[in-house]
């Protein structure tokens, strides 16, 4: 038997240590938003060594050098992809692509935490996530070659289609999780979502939810210090990850360009969602080397030196520099690398060339999911002027 | 005319056809007969008229995302922030609803806020601000406090945005007292109507298009303001009238040079404004006719052309030979795929169509 008595199970909730929101490595409100240097966990540095971290080493521990070889490959064939991608749009294949260069660790550190039954809920700069959920990468450049919405099962991959308008996706995940936790399952769901959209209410409101409900889910933004032309100091005065704390929300700053430290962080995150300890904030700062996508200028709103700064703290090199220390980046290591990513590229173009267009009267497929007399009498007088074409319009 | 209900919709008279007036589109070869216009693609006409009204007045500031150092998503804003700083040219966080609330607050105090969406999908972030606070604040603060703001944003499918990106949606807006909607298809009423809106006191939507910004025509010098209310007829034509409006009106001008050359005289009217709506003028015309067309973006089902038959239908009903013809998008949310998007949305042949199965329909004989 119990009996509620609010102002004690008040003062209990204050020194419950879940109830105090920010991790170690968040300072204050000083840290201003595109600031990179200070701040935030890091496992690797630049130039690939391993500085020791006692409360985020535990977390990284299983993770050998075949497994970094592992997350080597990840990072050279996302690149690859890419590069493929650019060009296939370059060559008038894909309507648009939205490049997610330099952002390679971001994305496969955090993707590569998660369990194959957790949901990821994206925008669409995650294509490094969906390669690691095993997204058929036809599958993706349908979409991107403008022929259809989605392109694949969202059940099978535990992967929603992006979310193109900005931040609705944070939304979803928490009642995706909260529905989760309902079940008493012990799944987890992840929104990804940028720098910018962290200016939405949506984003706001869905802080407020999950942390009222402690819902399982975990945010993970990637601070690439874009949002098309808007730097992300017009977002925001102070760090991003210190707005989390104020919603009762643990929120950790990490170096997005370092796969071992977002890998760290991330697993620490799910696992204390998975566990019933409710949602986490991860900021990831990276950088968006390329274009927001490929119909804009990056050099008419960004000087070259910020790219040079970047570009010496880039994940790859990064990587290889650390695999090198250990004698682990051998000629045979970088040659089998490389022919998989020659090799999913080649998938990745001949199967975006072989995508053909969708006939004329799928227009009228999936708008409900129940029948409907007037999409069916709008169908057939459709399929009728169709027919009045020589050959067929179809 | 009110009763306790609600509105009961009169028929409308126009007893005086032509009372409002032919107002031809202008075309290139006016600029010829006009020495005071230059030829201008629409949007160069809204730069310029934006331009213009921030030198006359110090009270217009332009607030959105991307407006400044981008100069806008589609460049309406180019030069503006060179030529009138960042107080003036606000790039703002990617907040709809944060920055159309902001501009509405702004309003309040005398400024006159002319406020950039992307496009009209991401009006839906801000419609809470717009429909339940915009437009009512003049009506719920009894009079004493107004909101002269501007909402520029483009609509127009078929640019292979996808579902979430291609809507025509501005009937939300044209539903809502308290609002003024505007939508002008060429470049002389995209200059007109945007100094008449952003001179009205009270919240006006101003509907783009994204195929309408790199049409051209004439633009008169000077600052003659458009009435906001007014419809044109664009195409005078004694045997169909079709009524569009926004890109619609270009798609009804070819359909009806298209049938010209059978000998059918198609009158052309272009709504200008979808509220307030001029029915006068919409009746008049089909009074001269007898035979109607609606020609819209958006989707049938309480769509602009559904308001527009019913407008018609108490207006004119004595004087139609068949019932008003409406050709509107599938009711599907909008395709992404090429083929599919040609598919959903309405076009010249869809409108063609409809001339034709109306002139047969009613025997027409030439
Ligand atoms: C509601 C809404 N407003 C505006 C846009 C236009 N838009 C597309 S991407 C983008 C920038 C987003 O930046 P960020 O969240 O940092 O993500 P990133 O592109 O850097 O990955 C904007 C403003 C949109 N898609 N949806
Ligand atoms: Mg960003």
């Amino acid at each position: 038997m119990s009996t509620i008595q609010p102002e004690t199970s008040l003062s209990n909730h204050l020194h419950d240590e879940r109830a105090i929101p920010t991790e170690p490595m968040v300072d204050g409100t000083s840290v201003p938003p595109g600031e990179a240097s200070a701040d935030f966990l890091q496992l690797l540095t630049p130039d690939g060594h391993r500085t020791p971290n006692a409360d985020y080493d535990p977390w990284v521990a299983d993770v050998d050098v075949a497994s970094l070889v592992r997350l080597y490959e990840d990072h050279v064939v996302v690149r690859r992809i890419d590069t493929e991608a650019m060009h296939l749009q370059r060559q008038g294949q894909l309507g648009l692509w939205a490049p997610l260069l330099g952002q390679e660790a971001a994305q496969i550190g955090s993707a590569r935490s998660l369990r194959s039954d957790d949901f990821v809920f994206s925008s669409y700069r995650e294509n490094a996530v969906a390669y690691c959920r095993g997204v058929d990468f036809t599958d993706l450049m349908r979409v991107w070659r403008g022929n259809s919405h989605s392109g694949w099962d969202p059940y099978e991959i535990n992967m929603a289609i992006p979310s193109v308008i900005i931040g609705t996706q944070a939304l979803h995940a928490t009642g995706y999780a909260m529905g989760c936790q309902f079940d008493g399952g012990d799944q987890v769901a992840i929104a990804y979502f940028g720098d910018g959209a962290t200016s939405q209410g949506d984003i706001s409101e869905a802080m407020v939810f999950a942390a009222r409900f402690q819902a399982p889910v975990v945010f993970f933004c990637q601070n690439n210090q874009w949002a098309i032309s808007e730097p992300v100091e017009r977002q925001a005065r102070i760090a991003i990850a210190n707005r989390a704390p104020g919603f009762g929300i643990p929120s950790i700053r990490v170096d997005g360009n370092d796969v071992l430290a977002v890998m760290a962080v991330t697993r620490r995150a799910i696992e204390r969602a998975r566990t019933g300890g409710g949602p986490t904030f991860i900021e990831a700062v990276t950088y968006r080397m390329g274009p927001h996508t490929t119909s804009d200028d990056p050099t008419r709103y960004r000087n070259k030196e910020e790219l040079d700064e970047w570009s010496v703290k880039d994940p790859i090199k990064r990587l290889e520099a650390h695999l090198s220390s250990m004698g682990a980046l051998t000629d045979e290591v970088r040659a089998e690398v490389q022919a998989k990513a020659d090799s999913v590229a080649a998938e990745v173009r001949a199967g975006t060339l072989g995508l053909t267009d969708p006939e004329s009267l799928s227009i009228f497929d999936h708008v409900l999911s129940t029948e409907s007399s007037w999409l069916e009498r709008q169908k057939s007088q459709y399929s009728a002027y169709l027919d009045m074409f020589e050959g067929g319009a179809r | 005319m009110t009763s306790r209900s609600g509105t009961v919709a009169e028929p409308v008279e126009a007893s005086e056809p032509g009372a409002h007036g032919y107002r031809r589109p202008l075309t290139r070869a006016d600029h010829v007969a006009m020495p005071n216009a230059q030829v201008m693609t629409y949007r160069q006409a809204l730069n310029d008229t934006l331009r213009q009204e921030m030198i006359r007045d110090d009270k217009v500031f332009l607030i959105g995302e991307e407006i400044g150092v981008f100069e806008g998503s589609y460049k309406i804003t180019a030069g503006l922030l060179a030529e009138f700083g960042p107080e003036r040219v606000r790039d703002t966080p990617i907040a709809e609803e944060g920055f159309t609330g902001a501009a509405i607050g702004a309003a309040m105090l005398g400024y006159r806020p002319v406020v950039e969406i992307m496009t009209i999908n991401f009006t839906l972030k801000a419609i809470d601000q717009i429909v339940n606070h915009a437009a009512k604040i003049h009506s719920m603060f009894g009079g004493q406090s107004s909101v002269p703001l501007v909402l520029r944003t483009p609509g127009g499918g078929g640019q292979q945005l996808a579902a979430t990106h291609s809507q025509n949606l501005e009937v939300w807006y044209a539903h809502i007292p308290g609002l003024k909607v505007v939508a002008p298809s060429s470049p002389a009423d995209a200059k007109a109507l945007l100094l008449a809106a952003i001179r009205d006191n009270d919240p006006v939507i101003f509907l783009e298009n994204l195929a309408l910004y790199n049409t051209k025509g004439p633009v008169p010098d000077g600052d003659e303001a458009a009435e906001i209310g007014r419809a044109a007829v664009v195409r005078a034509g004694t045997d169909v009238t079709i009524v569009s409006y926004s890109r619609g009106v270009l798609t009804a001008l070819e359909v009806a040079e298209r049938f010209e050359a059978e000998g059918v005289s198609i009158e052309v009217v272009d709504l200008r404004s979808l509220r307030p709506l001029d029915r006068r003028s919409i009746c008049a015309s089909v009074m001269r006719t007898g035979r109607a067309v609606v020609f819209e973006d958006d989707w049938l089902t309480y769509g602009i052309g559904a308001e527009l038959s019913a407008t018609i239908a108490e207006g004119a009903f004595d004087y139609l030979d068949a019932p008003v013809r409406r050709v509107a998008a599938a009711e599907v949310p909008l395709p992404y795929a090429k083929p599919l998007e040609l598919a959903a949305m309405p076009d010249a042949d869809d409108l063609a169509r409809a001339v034709r199965e109306l002139l047969q329909d009613t025997r027409f004989r030439k």
